[in-house]
Order: C-alpha cells, then structure tokens, then sequence
C-alpha cells in the first residue's frame, strides 16, 4: 500500500509535493482571513475536481451533474444538524450512503439500458435539474426560500460541530483535499484502476478481456458520488445557507468540473491545478473590474468563458500535462 | 368548465411545443450531421429572441416579418462557427468538444447579460391579446402565428433535404461520412452550411418565440436543456422526432402547470426523458442502431 502510493510519481515530484505540504500548513500563521478564504474554496474545488475526475477521468463516463451529490450531501447533513441536532460528524455518515445510494441509481439506470456518452452527461443533467425542482418543493428544508444553519460570531473552533473559523475550515478542507489526491493515487495504481482505464479507452476490448464493465462502472459512479457528497457537507457547514436554485443548478456541475478540465482530466495534478487556476483567475478579475468600474453583472463570467476557450483550443489536454513536461515531472496521462 | 380548460391548455401547449419543435430541430440536424452537440443551443436561441425585440423596439418590425433577416443573420452566426472554431475539434474526444461549446454559451450569455441586463423584455405585438374561438376553444393568436411560421419553417427544412443537390449531399455525410469524403463532396463545407442550417432553424424558433415568451439571459441554459430534452425524446438525428418530441413536451409542460405548479414544469419534462432514456434510449423516432 505504502509502495503504491509513491508508484509512478518521480523523486523530484515527491520533493515538490513536500514542499507543497510544508507551505499549506505554515499558510494560517501568516495569512488573513481573506486568503484564507480563497485557499479554503481552492482546496474545495481541489477536492470536488478529485472526486469528479474517478468517473469522467479515470472511468470516461462524462458527468455534467455533479452538484447533485454535493447538493445531497449538503441538504442530508444540514436537515440533520437543524431539525434533531446531529452534528456534521454522524451526519456525513448518513450524507455518504444517500449521496451513493443516489449515484448507484443513476449508474444502474444508465449502464443496465446502454445509456453512454451524451446521453449519459444529459441523464446526469437530468437528474440534478430534476433534483433542483424537486428541492424547490421540498418544505421540510426550506423549499425554494432556502435552508439556514444557526449563525453566530465565534471566538472558538468547535470542530465536532463544524462551528468555528475560517482557520478551522482550512484545515478541514486541507485534509479531505489531501485525502482525495492519496484516494486517487491508490486507486488509479489498483486493480480496480487498471480496469477502469482499460473499460475508459476501450469498452468492448476490456469486455472481452474478462471485465466486468458493469460493475467497475458501478463502483466508479458510487465512490465518486460518495466522495462528493463529503464537499456537500463542508459547503453546508462552511456557507450556512442552502438554496436549491444554487446549489442544484447546472452552472454548479459546470464550475466544479471547469478545474479538472482545465488542469487535465485523468491527471492526478490536473483538479488541483486547475482550482488554483481558476479560483486565481477569478479573484483577480474581480479586483481588476472592480478597481476599473466595470463591475457589472456579466463581466466576470465573459471573461471567464474567453479564458476557458483559450485553454481548450491552446492545450485540449489540460495545462498540467503541458508544465509537468516543462519542469520535468511528466506525469504519465493515465 | 372543466375539460374546456384542459383543452384550452393543451391547445396552448401544442402550439407552443411546435416552436420548441422548430428549435429542436435546429439541435437534431446540427449532431445528425456533424456529430457535435451544441450546448449553445439555448443561447443561440435567446440571441434570436433579442434581435426580435431589438427589431420590434427600434425599427417597429414585426417578428414575422423579421423571421427571415433573423435566421439569416444566425445562419451566418453558425456557418463562422463551424468554421473558425468547431471544425478543428470534430475529431477530438467528446467530453473536449462538449467543454468547448459550453464556453462559448457562457459566453454568449453573459454577453447577453451585460448588453440587455438581467431584465425581461417583450415584443408588444398588435394582436398580443387577440385569439380565434373555434367551438369551445380559445386560441391565442400569437400563438397560432408562431406555431403556423414554425410548420412552414420546418416544411421548408424537410423539402430542403429531401429534395435539393445540397440537402441530399448533407444527408450522405450523416450516412457515411468516408464515403461522402470518397464521391468527392466538401465535407467541411457541407458541416459548416449544416451548422448554419441549424443555427438559422433556432432563428426563425428565437424569433417566434418572442410572441410567446417575455426574454431574460437565464433562458438561454433552459433552452439548451429544453433542446436536449426534446430532441432525446424524439430521437436524436430524427427530423419528424424533433416536432413530435417539441410537442409532446410542450403539452406535458402545459398540463403540469395546470395540475401542479407552473414552478415544477420542467420536473415533468426530465421524468419523460429519464423514461425515454432508460425503455427506448434511441427515442421515440430515432432508428434503433444510432
């Protein structure tokens, strides 16, 4: 297991990664609330990129609907917390099996009656804008005037309630982001891994080869949703409110899944990078609109979109193959 | 009393369904032939609503006087399209072409965004309140216009390939696209016309729907759904699928605003292609190999 885990990943790699590490926990001894804000959200991107990439990376089932597992996960262990006060903690335990339970359904649905390709990322769609409506109507957690945890101004990190600040929260999300990336590595290096990426390049020849294709992308869809349900939980915890026409909202699934694509899909790197990437990108442009008066609505997203179509049509496979081949750590595409 | 109200809605329903259909349409064609799905489709769509009610604001024109600029104005949009972007991905994988277009919508509609700000707009026709009694019902006349531009429109498109050199030359890339490339036909050529085809199809649908609809940017990401919605169900690649799947969904949108909420409507359209995808994936036209 130990052996695995550095499998593939060059010394230098393994230098930088240290280096990485090192600097991420020293981050809070020096850093304001604000950058911490913005670490928080990157490794949150991180992290949910990680979860997605199992299914669309490693596996090749295009998934458009991930907000569906975070809103699940989110709404599951907000209810918990507000209406019998279960705590984040149990709560996730609950989150994790709906999350996957939801995931499994899905992939049932679509993999018993062939549903593949496009038609799978708009069954995914369909699932998440099905749940958008549905949580709308939902009273019981708020309906479409959305759903509140208890706000209150803390001077200590209760971290068994998830109640505290940010620096709490950075740390948490720094453990599941890590978390994540030791979760992919393992995976990719296993069995289950290899057959994924066999069934992910060639469905039919995997098939033949004795894979059960079924049942790998099976537990593809129900690890992946699970993982990111946990997202769901933090993103409860960490903003207190909950609105279905956000949280469930396609333009959701699009932003968690902009990182991976423009870090590298199937890369190990790529999810972390590209939430760097974008999350970058996007404070910058904030500032800059704002100090240039061009705040309005619109703006941000234009140029957003313009720097997304760049990245596709410069480098199709992500940045993070095109750097790693730069500074020398050619991390294999797998 | 009661069934007249069931009636009046379904009415309603069909009419506007065949507007969807048009704009489906425009969407099948488009991934029949040149096998890339066009998640702009919505925002294409919206652009076309609001050259209408530009056109309507400004110059007085009505929108169906200003279907044919519109659609020609997109068909253009779409044929640079193909051209300048589309075409050097038509090989790559899926999951980059599909990324691709999703950055042009978010584009285009926030674009959208900052010229018409997040407001609705409407065209204030003549005939906005007017309607046709035949027996019990009552048909709204803005309504029955759009449905009627969107069978002529749509009558045009299937005499255009069944009948015409160049209809014929599209169908034969869809068909077998190294033997279209054999005999000789501009294959990058007939993709991008095929394209703006499809984009003009969504400009007549954007035009007509403007009589209908009041036009925000959020309705532009409805409609690509919407799009995608209706043309699964019908059929993806399926011409005749596409008006059936517009109208089926249109009626069910209709009936579920009736019976529950207007606010749960499209719950209902996603349960029929949830349906569709799992006991008749190919749709309810489409051919069984696709």
């Amino acid at each position: 297991m130990i052996a695995r885990l550095f499998e593939g990943v060059p010394r230098n790699g393994l230098a930088m990664l240290a280096v990485l590490a090192a600097v991420l926990l020293a981050v809070p001894l020096f850093a304001n609330d604000y950058f911490i804000t913005v670490l928080i959200l990157i490794l949150y991107f991180a992290y949910v990129g990680q979860a997605w990439n199992i299914v669309t990376g490693f596996t090749g089932l295009l998934s458009l609907g991930h907000a569906l597992y975070v809103g699940l996960g989110a709404y599951t262990a907000a209810a918990l917390y507000v209406h019998f006060g279960v705590g984040p903690w149990i709560g996730m335990l609950v989150s994790i099996p709906v999350a996957g339970l939801v995931g499994a359904i899905l992939g049932f649905l679509a993999f018993r009656f062939g549903v593949s390709g496009v038609y799978f990322a708009i069954l995914t769609i369909a699932f998440a804008e099905f749940a958008r409506v549905g949580f709308d109507h939902f009273r019981w957690v708020g309906g479409s005037g959305g759903f509140f945890l208890p706000v209150a101004q803390y001077s200590t990190n209760d971290l068994w309630l998830l109640r505290g600040k940010p620096v709490m929260f950075y740390y948490v999300i720094l453990a599941l982001a890590t978390a994540a990336l030791i979760v992919s590595q393992l995976l990719l290096r296993s069995r289950i891994g290899y057959f994924w990426q066999a069934i992910r390049e060639d469905e039919p020849a995997a098939r033949a080869l004795g894979i059960n294709a079924f049942r790998y992308k099976m537990l593809a869809m129900i690890i992946s949703s699970a993982m990111t349900s946990l997202a769901g939980v933090f993103f409860a915890f960490f903003y207190n409110n909950l609105f279905p026409e956000q949280v469930f909202n396609i333009q959701r699934s699009i932003e968690l899944i902009l990182g991976p694509f423009i870090g590298g899909v199937g890369t190990l790197f790529g999810p972390i990078l590209g939430a760097v990437l974008l999350t970058g990108l996007s404070e910058i442009t904030n500032e800059f609109l704002a100090a240039l008066g061009l705040d309005i609505p619109g703006a941000r997203q234009v140029i957003y979109g313009i720097c997304l179509l760049v990245v596709i049509v410069a480098l199709p496979d992500g940045v993070w193959p095109w750097i790693a081949r730069k500074i020398g750590l050619a991390e294999r595409k797998s | 009393m009661p069934i007249d109200i069931y009636l009046n809605v379904a009415v309603g329903g069909l009419l506007t369904g065949l507007v969807y259909g048009l704009m489906a349409l425009g969407l099948s064609v488009i991934f029949g032939v040149v096998r890339v799905v066009n998640f702009a489709h919505g925002e294409m769509m919206t652009i076309a609503m609001y050259l209408a009610v530009v056109a309507f604001a400004s110059l007085g024109l009505d929108p169906l006087v200003t279907l044919i600029p519109i659609s020609a104005l997109l068909f253009v949009f779409g044929y640079a399209m193909q051209r300048g972007l589309i075409d050097g991905f038509i090989t790559k994988p899926e999951h980059t072409q599909f990324m691709l277009l999703v950055a042009v919508a978010v584009i285009l509609v926030n674009v959208q965004l900052i010229i018409f700000g997040p407001d609705a707009r409407n065209v204030q026709s003549s005939y906005a309140f007017d309607s046709y009694m035949v027996g019990p019902l009552i048909i709204d006349a803005a309504k029955a216009y759009a449905a009627l531009a969107a069978i002529a429109v749509s009558a045009v498109l299937f005499a255009f390939f069944r009948f015409t050199e160049t209809g014929k030359a599209i169908r034969a890339c869809a068909d077998n696209y190294t033997g279209a490339l054999v005999v000789g036909l501009n294959v990058r050529r007939l993709y991008a016309l095929t394209f703006g085809i499809g984009a003009a199809c969504v400009g007549a649908a954007g035009a007509m729907m403007s009589l209908i609809i009041d036009v925000t940017p959020a309705l532009g990401p409805a409609y690509t759904l919407l799009a995608f919605v209706i043309v699964i169900t019908g059929g993806l690649g399926s011409m005749p699928g596409a008006l059936l799947g517009g109208v089926l969904i249109g009626m069910t949108e209709a009936m579920a605003g009736l019976f529950f909420t207007p606010s749960a409507k499209s719950m209902f359209a996603f349960a029929i292609l949830v349906l569709v995808l799992l006991f008749r994936p190919q749709g309810i036209l489409g051919k069984s190999a696709a």
